[in-house]
């Protein structure tokens, strides 16, 4: 059964709504590594044989995150820089990550409209995560559509939430169940509307 | 009135302190200033001194002897070791050379081959005084010309021992006995002898390797520095004596001595105590040897005397060019080999008194070798500066500076003095990074364990220069501060600035108020001791209370940061005048800005990667959004 591993990065989670809340959406879920990256190294000194060994433990990779500045806040950034080694992810003897899965998941400000060609942040959103695409394909990783939650910012505080929630939840157990379509999951826009009639 | 001791050291040390700043001024060393001053206030000049003085030139060769320990200090066994075909090789054929050639000469010139045997074995004796102290002066005493120089003359040490041995044998005329005062040894019968010496010479290895260094460390415990130096000297002549009565030259013991101390966390603390004594009686030596020199012997035959030091000068520089250069020297440094040793040295005028009284020369001979011998001294520092002035810069064109014959200093980057707590920390630290440190402290427990760890530890008080610069404080970079006496540390800061202010300075304070002292005077690293620990329990208070990491962690640094920078705030306000009223109101804006750090983290933590505007801005906006299409 393929292992999930959820790679938290929010900086300041102690104000976080939205996050928080689809964290816990997958809290206690058997074969899913919640792993919170700032709590682990407050000082950005990430132990990589630690991480590359968890990495190798796990089939499936999700990074959840903000979206910050139009890309993961800072410790997800030297997560990868410092973990995903060459000789260990890439080049010609790495190939520890190979085969497995790649994914985002992210909330954002702007509103979905804003992400498109033409709209307020001009790019959609696989295209502003292509340095991840791109990370996981020189890694022979396969990458997914992202997991993307938009408007986060206008979201009721009590309520507001429990769809996405619930999409994120489905979304982790498919992963985990190998339930999930991956062709279908890798070519889409949003990984939401593959789980969100299941 | 020569006989009063106190007004012999005025006139000595007056002579000392007058010439040596003028000869320096003029670019001659520090040497060439002695023998001037020598002759100055010898009977050919202003008649100070009374002629032939003994009992100064027996005082003044204690100097030798010291230096040779000091020498012995930086010379570890394993360098020794290392230099042992230069040194045999080398310096054994430079002696052998000489003495063969000198003696030859004599012959020609109509002596008997005994008188001629003992004169070339004297001749070929280089002055190890004058030369170390000159190549020390330049500089040199490092670069590979110098290192051969130094073989040569640990070679001719040695060769001492044997000459002395030999020179009775060679004499011509019976003398009474008695003249020549035999040491108790001597009397015994050859293999006694022997034994004995090599009984002297294990007794200071061993001494100097087992008892030496808990002697020391119980001394340190004492925190007595006077005690420590007494012992230091106390050593140095006991060992003199111990060689004397076995018939072995002292220089030659006190050396082997610091060869086997070379090793131990004493030697900067040793170094620094001997150094002045040498410095002052190698200064003695060198006057006493101007004011021996016979200028009445050389006005009676001034060209022969003339000649003869010519001839021997041009004689000892020939064999030591052929020799270096069969060495595999280069031109210059054979050259710079020939030009430092070619003078006579001052084992001589011991030879020379030996070979008087046990009937080897006559006393005119010996006179006029005497003569010779000072005269070439004389001649060395202006040979050398000859050298370096007008020699040196036609050579180094074609030779290419060779920058690797400056053998790189040893020395660590990194002084830390104090190795408490925080020093030993700070020194773990910076060897886990792996830069090289120095460490001084006055533990001697302390000090042991350290170098049981196999760290370049040693015993003294940083304040002192001497330790400093034997630490190689000259070419460090960064001195670390640690001591836990800020009295202490106010006083190394002192030194360092006044001596080597190439070195950056990173130091502990106790508290606010140290600090404040330094940052006005102008220290910029000033570390509080306490605040590190306190800033890291503060974190781990944060972390128990259930704060995030990461939360806690740019809590902390937000207050540090802050914190510290009131410091160097207050520090400017702070002022010298120590006025009740401004220490008051020091206090009170002290206090103030503790308060205000309170309140700083707070707000300036808040505001990281917050979206409450974000969310309040997106709010209105939804509002505004609704009413548009409520109106639709
Ligand atoms: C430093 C910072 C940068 C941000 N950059 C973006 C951005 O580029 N695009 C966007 O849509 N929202 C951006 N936002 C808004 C965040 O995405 C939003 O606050 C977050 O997704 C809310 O999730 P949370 O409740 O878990 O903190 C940014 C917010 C912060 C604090």
């Amino acid at each position: 059964m393929p292992r999930v591993l959820v790679l938290f990065a929010h900086p300041a989670y102690e104000k976080s709504r939205l996050n928080r809340r689809l964290l816990q959406a997958i809290r206690g879920l058997d074969d899913v590594t919640i792993h919170d990256l700032y709590e682990a190294y407050p000082d950005f000194q990430i132990d990589v044989a630690a991480e590359q060994a968890r990495l190798v433990a796990h089939d499936v990779i999700v990074v959840q995150h903000p979206f910050y500045w139009y890309s993961a806040p800072a410790l997800a950034k030297e997560y990868l820089d410092l973990v995903l080694e060459h000789g260990f992810a890439y080049g010609s003897t790495g190939h520890a990550l190979d085969g497995k899965v790649l994914l985002n998941a992210t909330t954002t400000g702007g509103p979905e409209a804003a992400y498109q060609v033409g709209g307020r942040n001009r790019y959609t959103m696989r295209q502003l995560l292509a340095p991840f695409d791109q990370t996981a394909y020189l890694c022979r990783m396969r990458y997914l559509a992202p997991f993307v939650v938009h408007g986060a910012l206008r979201l009721d505080p009590d309520t507001g939430c429990t769809e996405a929630q619930r999409q994120y939840r489905s979304l982790v157990v498919a992963l985990r169940d190998g339930a999930l379509d991956l062709d279908r999951a890798a070519a889409a826009e949003r990984i939401n509307d593959l789980v969100g009639g299941a | 009135m020569h006989d009063n001791v106190l007004l012999q050291a005025f006139i000595y040390l007056a002579a000392a302190v007058a010439a040596v700043p003028l000869a320096r001024r003029l670019g001659m060393g520090a040497v060439l200033g002695y023998l001037l001053a020598g002759i100055a206030i010898g009977p050919f000049g202003l008649h100070l001194v009374p002629d032939g003085s003994e009992d100064v030139l027996h005082a003044a060769e204690f100097g030798v002897v010291m230096m040779l320990f000091l020498i012995g200090l930086e010379l570890r066994p394993s360098m020794l070791w290392r230099m042992r075909v230069a040194v045999l090789g080398l310096g054994g054929a430079q002696i052998l050379g000489t003495a063969a050639l000198a003696a030859i000469m004599a012959i020609v010139v109509g002596s008997g081959w005994k008188p001629a045997v003992a004169t070339g074995l004297i001749l070929a004796m280089s002055s190890t005084a004058i030369v170390l102290q000159s190549l020390a002066e330049a500089g040199r005493l490092r670069t590979d010309a110098g290192q051969r120089v130094f073989s040569i003359l640990l070679a001719q040490d040695i060769a001492v021992i044997p000459i002395l041995a030999v020179l009775p044998l060679l004499a011509t005329h019976a003398v009474s006995s008695g003249a020549g005062e035999a040491h108790g040894v001597a009397t015994l019968p050859g293999w006694q002898q022997a034994l004995a010496v090599l009984a002297a010479v294990g007794a200071i290895v061993g001494a100097g390797r087992y008892l030496l260094r808990p002697v020391f460390r119980a001394i340190a415990r004492t925190h007595l520095r006077e005690v420590f130096t007494a012992t230091a000297l106390l050593l140095v002549v006991g060992i003199a004596l111990l060689m004397q009565v076995v018939g072995l030259s002292p220089a030659l013991g006190t050396f082997l001595a610091g060869v086997v101390l070379a090793d131990s966390e004493y030697r900067h603390e040793l170094e620094g105590d001997i150094e002045p004594f040498k410095g002052l009686l190698l200064g003695l030596f060198f006057i006493s040897v101007g004011a021996g020199i016979d200028f009445l012997l050389v006005a009676r035959t001034p060209g022969t005397i003339l000649g003869l030091v010519v001839g021997v000068l041009a004689l000892k520089g020939l064999v030591l060019y052929a020799v270096a250069r069969t060495f595999r020297s280069t031109h210059a440094d054979g050259l710079f080999v020939a030009t430092a040793l070619c003078q006579v040295g001052e084992f001589a005028f011991v030879l020379l008194a030996l070979a008087r009284t046990s009937g080897v020369l006559t006393d005119g001979e010996s006179g006029r070798l005497v003569a010779v011998v000072a005269l070439s001294m004389l001649a060395t520092p202006l040979l050398l500066l000859a050298y370096t002035r007008f020699l040196e810069p036609r050579l180094a064109a074609p030779a290419v500076a060779r920058p690797a014959d400056e053998v790189a200093d040893a020395h660590a980057p990194v002084i830390v003095a104090g190795f408490g707590r925080v020093g030993s920390t700070i020194g773990r630290l910076l060897r886990a990074s792996g830069v090289g440190t120095t460490v001084l402290d006055l533990d001697g427990d302390r000090i042991e364990l350290l170098r049981r760890l196999g760290l370049e530890a040693y015993y003294g008080d940083a304040t002192r220069l001497e330790l400093l610069t034997a630490a190689g404080a000259a070419t460090a970079k960064v001195l670390v501060l640690a001591v836990d006496d800020f009295s202490v540390t106010q006083r190394l800061i002192e030194v360092a600035r006044r001596h080597f202010p190439h070195l950056a300075l990173v130091v502990r304070v106790p508290d606010r108020a140290e600090a404040y002292v330094l940052i006005n005077d102008g220290v910029t690293d000033v570390h509080r001791e306490t605040t590190g620990t306190a800033c890291d329990m503060g974190f781990a208070t944060l972390r128990a209370l259930g704060y995030r990491a990461f939360q806690a962690r740019r809590a902390v640094q937000a207050f540090r940061a802050h914190d510290e920078q009131g410091v160097r705030v207050l520090a400017g306000s702070s002022g010298d005048e120590a006025s009740y009223v401004r220490a008051a109101r020091a206090r009170i804006a002290e206090t103030e800005q503790l308060i205000a750090a309170l309140d700083f983290v707070d707000r300036h933590f808040d505001l990281a990667w917050d979206n409450t505007t974000l969310r309040d801005e997106a709010e209105s906006r939804a509002e505004l959004d609704a009413a548009i299409d409520a109106t639709r």
